[in-house]
């Protein structure tokens, strides 16, 4: 389509109308690819063409023209264009304003932040257009101080929303700022306030990004907001966009100008140095005379043996150490010091000692502070909490279990108390040989879809056993080392990990109430299950578990906390991985049924990928059990 | 072959409280008795019989709060001593008495040791950390007459003074003092015009302590970090680094140059005592007798030089006196 110009007074609702429904169809990536160039560079300069490009869009019907606008708007290659090829549109077209206020940027939100760039700079190039982008920023800041958007609405869409409030605030200026510096005030903080609310770190971490940048537009002179956030790449990419690049890339000249110039610096600094080595050589033989005249070497140095560090020694006795850290000497905080770095070796290698003062032990432990400034402080005390743990088992996770319901502790204590548990485990599951170097704050082990590969495994072993039985060897080669089998300690003591923990979640006290307030800990505590239920596996009590954890997942199943939610299907997959099949299909079949159906509700209808995506692997999982069993002649 | 180094001579005990303070008496004809003075955390002066290596009076005059300091004004029977008790007595101890004659209320409640110049005969100028947070006071003594206090300029930020050192070249030159500040640096002060002449950095931790060599314009400071620092005046009167000298275990409280130049000392916080030679910070021997942190040395101002001794007073509430390098 090519426009030919002249003088003629053409209407051009026609074209519009041709536009409109070629759009509408769905092809407006091809013609308006066509046609956006051409209107590019007509309009550049052309005031009349502008004119045109004006007519054409106002007069596709309205039917069309949210798919024109949305088209017109992706396609453009920046928002100086979409102006000019656009012009007041927004301000005299009902449709077009609603599809570029509300629709694009609150009901949709997979749009690319170039086209929010590109949306937002056209509302903010016109001054006919300008008090729309502030209702704009207002709606958005409506959103997302809303703690029921931020609680409900998928991640992505947050993002969206937080983008486009960034851009927004880029674009305004200082009166328009002034004018409604109140309104943002009371949304950032009421927004800021549910972000931080909630479990996802994801969430926390835009919410603090967002009213940081606007705190920095509101205060221009004295003390901004800062919060303390690991910077990652989408962090940096939400700042960027608050700072507007300029149109025009100027080609600095002064590189040029720059390098001429430090070349005459050299210059003059070349003969400074070159006189230095004359005033440099006549000293030197003055030194040497001095050197010699020095008769210093009457006093004999006396026998220095090699310096060490003082070190102040750790005690060598558990029990000493328990009496340095309860802090009958309180004076002494070098020796503290060193009996908080020693105490974990010390626990570790007199596991007889210590099983006498356990319970002790791990009271003094959950309770230690911070006394000096030590490097990992928080390390040294959870390691020598695992190594309690782990020696004597049974006594020290009944007081821990116990202490995680009991009051007056703090919220970090109790999860503590759980990330305790869950590297004992972990340890105690884990063969001795192969112990990975613990480092604080195990997540959850990646469960990965096993399609079949059990099987094939399985058939492999049988055939190789039937074939050893029925060759006679006359030479054994070289055997590979086998990995030791080794008792499964986490076996005896798996179940007093596990059923005091899931006892009483359903008990509010008074400072600590798991199915309230406190759901970030109620979360941890459902993925803490999760993964003593997967170190369960090939223990004994790994039926009772599964069955009690399946129960506890059904009571929970609705929470609105969706790390809640994560929890429970990790808890679920956890299960289908841990425990026998069989077992599983004798005592639980019912339940099974329930949860699958209850695994597709949320694999359709739940607001969080991260919960839809585990719903989808757990029904796999179950899909690979049945098939298996199939497999399996009765 | 290195001989091992020797042990003290002998030990004093008896003072039953960590020994911040030591100052040595010998110059004395015979049939002077030689002394030692100590002063203590519980605040008690011991006087030191070291022919018998006995106490022969113990003096209490700061109320049971530790004493930092304690010198003699031109003799063993006049006595000047601090302590944290923002007073700095001058005590009367010719023919038995053991009386008070003066004080002054210094109002400085931090750990800077006065430091005392004769100017003429029966007159003393001392230096002391005042009342407000970095000024030195100057006094005459004993007509407790100021003479200026020297402030430093608005930001300089120096901190506290930690450590005073008053010296004049000659007896006709100007009183100069040296002052070791919390931030590390070392300020040349001139006394009678209250003015810096010349500022170092010498540490980045505070300056401990410091002593200064007039005849070769050389002077060396501790701090609590594990650096020695050794710095020069030149003719302009400018301190310039000279030379650092780095330990293994940080922390010094003490350092003294002994009278003959030779040799100087250093209190360590790791209980050890080091001893280098002045000329080039030779290392010469490491004193190790002590259990608890070294707080002061001090080398006696014996005539006769063979009998010269060192003494260290230590948080283990002993006094450790050495004969070392004596003959040369």
């Amino acid at each position: 389509v090519c426009f030919i110009p002249g003088g003629l007074d053409c209407s051009i609702s026609f074209v519009s109308h041709v536009l409109g429904k070629v759009c509408v169809h769905g092809r407006q990536k091809e013609i308006l690819g066509v046609l956006v160039p051409h209107l590019t560079d007509l309009t550049k300069s052309d005031c009349i063409w502008q004119r045109i490009c004006w007519r054409l869009v106002e007069c596709v019907p309205d039917r069309w023209m949210e798919a024109v606008v949305l088209g017109f708007v992706q396609g453009a290659p920046g928002a100086d264009v979409l102006s000019r090829l656009l012009g007041n549109l927004v301000v005299k077209n009902k449709k077009a304003q609603f599809v570029v206020t509300q629709k694009m940027l609150l009901l949709q939100y997979g749009h690319t932040t170039a086209v929010l760039q590109n949306l937002l700079g056209y509302l903010s190039l016109d001054s006919l257009r300008r008090p729309l982008l502030l209702r704009v920023l207002q709606e958005l800041l409506e959103t997302w101080s809303s703690s029921s958007a931020v609680k409900h609405s998928p991640a992505e869409q947050q993002l969206y929303i937080s983008k486009a409030i960034l851009i927004c605030l880029s674009h305004l200026k200082e009166p328009e700022i002034e004018s409604c510096r109140q309104e943002l005030l009371t949304s950032m903080m009421e927004g800021v306030k549910c972000h931080l609310d909630s479990s996802l770190p994801q969430l926390r971490r835009l919410g603090m990004v967002v009213a940081e940048s606007i705190s920095l537009k509101i205060n221009t002179e004295g003390p901004v907001l800062k919060f303390e956030y690991e910077e990652d790449d989408e962090t940096r990419e939400l700042k960027s966009l608050l700072v507007q690049a300029p149109p025009f890339c100027v080609v600095p000249s002064l590189p040029d100008d720059d390098r001429s110039e430090k070349a005459g610096a050299a210059l003059p600094l070349v003969p400074e140095s070159a006189e230095k080595p004359h005033t440099a050589a006549p000293e030197m033989p003055d030194e040497e005379l001095e050197a010699e005249l020095d008769s210093d070497d009457d006093l004999t140095p006396y026998d220095m043996p090699e310096e060490r560090e003082l070190k102040v020694k750790a005690p060598v006795y558990i029990r000493d150490c328990i009496e340095v850290l309860t802090g009958s000497q309180s004076e002494d905080v070098d020796k503290w010091e060193a009996t908080v770095k020693a105490l974990e070796s010390l626990v570790r290698k007199n596991p007889a000692a210590t099983r006498e003062v356990s319970v002790e032990l791990a009271k003094i432990l959950l309770h230690l502070e911070e006394k000096t400034c030590i490097e990992g402080f928080v390390e040294l005390r959870q390691r020598a909490q695992v190594a309690v743990l782990t020696t004597d088992p049974i006594p020290v996770a009944k007081y821990l279990t116990s202490q995680f319901y009991s009051l007056n502790y703090s919220l970090r204590q109790r999860m503590d108390i759980l990330d305790v548990l869950v590297l004992a485990a972990q340890e105690l599951s884990c063969p001795k040989f192969h112990e990975k170097a613990k480092h604080s704050g195990a997540q959850k082990p990646c469960i990965q879809l096993l399609p079949g590969s059990d099987s094939s495994k399985d058939w492999r072993r049988i055939v190789d056993e039937r074939i050893k039985s029925k060759t006679r060897r006359f030479n054994t080669g070289q055997s590979r080392v086998e990995l030791a089998p080794h008792p499964n300690e986490f076996n005896s003591v798996a179940g007093h990990f596990f059923f005091p923990l899931i006892q009483h979640f359903d008990r509010p006290l008074t400072t600590f109430d798991l199915l309230g307030e406190d759901h970030l800990v109620l979360g941890r505590l459902v993925h803490t299950l999760a993964i003593l239920m997967y170190l369960a596996v090939n223990t004994v009590a790994v039926t009772a578990m599964g069955k009690a954890l399946l129960e506890f997942v059904w009571a929970l199943r609705f929470h609105t906390d969706s790390y809640v939610r994560q929890g429970l299907l990790s808890c679920i997959s956890s299960l289908l991985l841990s425990v026998p099949t069989e077992r599983m299909l004798a005592d639980m079949t019912e339940e099974l049924l329930e949860t699958q159906s209850w695994l597709g509700d949320v694999l359709e209808k739940d607001p969080d990928g991260d919960c839809r995506r585990l719903a989808l692997q757990n029904l796999l999982l179950m899909e690979n059990l049945k098939k298996k069993l199939e497999a399996v002649p009765s | 072959m290195a001989l091992p180094p020797p042990d003290p001579q002998f030990v004093l005990r008896g003072t039953s409280a960590a020994v911040h303070t030591l100052h040595f008496s010998c110059g004395g004809p015979e049939p002077d008795i030689p002394l030692l003075f100590s002063g203590s955390e519980n605040g008690l002066i011991h006087v030191w019989n070291l022919k018998t290596h006995r106490v022969d009076t113990a003096l209490d005059g700061h109320g049971r709060k530790s004493v930092c300091c304690v010198e003699t004004m031109g003799g063993k029977d006049r006595l000047l001593s601090q302590g944290r008790d923002q007073r700095i007595c001058l005590w009367d101890l010719a023919e038995g008495r053991t009386s008070v004659t003066d004080s002054v209320f210094t109002e400085h409640v931090g750990f800077c040791r006065c430091s005392l110049l004769k100017v003429a005969q029966g007159r003393w100028l001392m230096a002391m950390a005042a009342r407000s947070l970095e000024e030195v006071q100057i006094l005459e003594l004993p007509s407790k007459t100021s003479v200026c206090t020297l402030k430093p300029e608005v930001g300089a930020k120096l901190g506290m003074p930690m450590c005073l050192k008053l010296w004049q070249l000659n007896c006709d030159s100007q009183p100069v003092l040296l002052a070791g500040y919390e931030d590390g640096s070392v300020v040349l002060w001139n006394v009678s015009m209250g003015k810096v002449l010349s500022q170092l950095i010498c540490h980045q931790e505070p300056v401990m302590s410091l002593d200064f060599d007039a005849e070769k314009a050389k002077g060396i400071s501790g701090s609590s970090e594990k650096v020695l620092s050794i710095w020069s005046l030149n003719e302009q009167q400018n301190l310039q680094v000279y030379k650092t000298h780095e330990l293994v275990n940080a922390g010094i409280s003490d350092i003294t140059i002994r009278p003959d130049k030779k040799i100087l000392a250093t209190a360590g916080w790791d209980h050890r005592i080091r001893i280098f030679g002045w000329k080039k910070l030779k290392p010469l021997a490491v004193l190790d007798y002590h259990t608890a942190s070294v707080h002061c040395v001090s080398f006696s101002d014996h005539s006769n030089p063979r009998e010269r001794l060192l003494a260290a007073g230590s948080k283990d509430q002993r006094i450790s006196v050495w004969s070392i390098y004596a003959q040369t």
